[in-house]
């Protein structure tokens, strides 16, 4: 049983710092535009306009229904294929993604706006306040609230899942781990740092917002 | 002409006719007070009336704005049934008010939104009203931290708030503790003496009494009994109002 650790081969920080950065981008923006995307589509989906609600079950059933790295691969190389439009690597790398959040948060938005008590609705209609007032202020608050544990859950498994870029050559935290394992022949090493970066990324994050939460239900229960 | 005119009031939910051709009159400054057991379409009456169920058949009017429906469609445009609705405000069974939001904010949001009030003019009307109210000390508490009386009390504030004609109370004290359901009634009373128009559901036989100027009684989705209170209870005419009443003889006798 004598396998020699050597962690020497994980010691270079510019290599992992670029890595980082690079993870943290795509981690953070195509969470927050796929959050934003799903807020609208949501919207859609609880709306009274019929075909709007069934394109956007097309596109939830397509998206949260296939997997997230087909999703990138098809997006990078078979998108400019099929439709002729060249978007920048980058772009296309973090479209599958994006969507991928857009769809899950989708669902999540309309529970949450469903899951908030009729009488609200009356209260607010009965002061005069419109469809988009009553949204604004009175609905989506409590929905943003009740709503936060799915949706940090959600962003975790998109922050991992930003790892899946790798086959399309960003060179995120995956991509240098795995080049770094074919270099040096140390995929113990290698993968079990990167896993630790990934850990020390997101649960700071995710600690956070739950602190965040359990602040504003102690005013709420 | 009477200032609330209500005629041919009718509502369908599917098969089930909950409200059967009501038709009311109610003069400026008014209190009528509503009773009937559960089911029998006083709360619905209170619902069509805001508009927050639509009437199958109706021609409702306050003051100079009107509303008919017909087939469960409003006739006419948005803006009349916006305009007549804006007449009157509602206070619920169960409160409903905002939880993310202060009582002094609950009360200031829709005169700042839909009366188009500036904020700060909004945020010290609300404050006036709540100090009405005898809340002034809970305006930065959130609904949860109040109890269901004062809770109630600041739902009544955010109804005036809008600076309705008419106030429709829908079972206001029916989800409250015994002992709450005396500070609210008192506001009630107040709001009554102070010349306020309203219509009142409840089965505080006590209030409907003594501060009620009209007392109807529903059954089956009809107006079967309607006159002066201290009549109408001394005297019921339908065998249906003298059994309803008979479960309240505790209640009136002291």
């Amino acid at each position: 049983m004598g396998y020699e650790y050597d962690w020497s081969v994980v010691l270079e920080p510019s290599l992992w710092l670029d890595a980082i950065y690079i993870t943290l981008v795509y981690g953070l923006g195509t969470t927050f535009v796929g959050l934003v995307l799903g807020l609208v589509l949501g919207l859609i989906l609880i709306s009274s306009f019929a075909p709007g609600r069934w394109l956007v079950q097309l596109f939830i059933g397509v998206f949260r229904c296939t997997p997230a790295l087909i999703q990138i691969v098809w997006f990078y190389y078979a998108f400019p294929i099929v439709l002729g439009v060249n978007l920048p690597a980058w772009l296309a790398a973090g479209c599958g993604l994006t969507f991928y959040m857009a769809a899950f948060s989708a669902e999540i938005f309309r529970g949450g706006v469903q899951s908030i008590d009729a009488r609200q609705w009356s209260a607010c209609r009965s002061l005069c306040m419109s469809y988009w007032q009553t949204m604004r202020y009175v609905i989506l608050p409590q929905t943003f609230r009740r709503m936060t544990p799915a949706i940090v859950n959600q962003a975790i498994i998109q922050f991992k899942n930003t790892s899946l870029l790798s086959v399309v050559a960003v060179h995120d935290l995956m991509y240098t781990a795995n080049t770094l394992t074919a270099q040096t022949y140390r995929p113990l090493e290698v993968l079990t740092f990167a896993a630790v970066i990934y850990m020390l990324m997101i649960w700071p994050l995710a600690s956070l917002t739950n602190r965040y939460e359990r602040r504003t239900n102690e005013r709420l229960l | 002409m009477s200032f609330i005119e209500i005629e041919n009031l009718t509502k369908d939910f599917g098969e089930f006719r909950a409200l059967n051709g009501v038709s009311f009159q109610l003069e400026e400054g008014k209190t009528a007070a509503i009773i009937g057991s559960s089911g029998c379409g006083k709360s619905t009456f209170l619902r069509c009336l805001n508009m927050l169920e639509t009437p199958t058949e109706a021609r409702l009017r306050i003051g100079d704005k009107e509303v008919r429906f017909s087939n469960g469609q409003t006739l006419g445009k948005e803006r009349e049934a916006f305009g007549f609705r804006r007449e009157m405000a509602m206070v619920f069974q169960s409160f409903d008010l905002f939880p993310h939001m202060t009582a002094l904010q609950n009360v200031a949001l829709a005169p700042n939104k839909v009366r188009k009030l500036p904020r700060k003019q909004a945020e010290q009307q609300a404050l006036q009203l709540l100090d009405r109210m005898g809340l002034r000390a809970k305006a930065g508490s959130y609904p949860t931290q109040l109890s269901g009386g004062q809770q109630q009390r600041v739902a009544i504030a955010r109804a005036l708030a809008m600076e309705p004609k008419v106030l429709l109370f829908d079972e206001a004290t029916s989800a409250l503790d015994p002992e709450l359901v005396g500070e609210v009634l008192d506001v009630m009373k107040v709001l009554a003496q102070d010349g306020r128009t309203m219509i009142v559901v409840t089965h505080e036989l006590h209030f409907a009494r003594d501060v009620a100027d009209v007392l109807i009684y529903f059954d089956k989705g009809q107006i079967a009994e309607i006159g002066p209170p201290a009549e109408l209870l001394a005297n019921p005419k339908t065998d249906r109002l003298k059994s309803f009443l008979t479960r309240y003889n505790h209640v009136l006798a002291n």
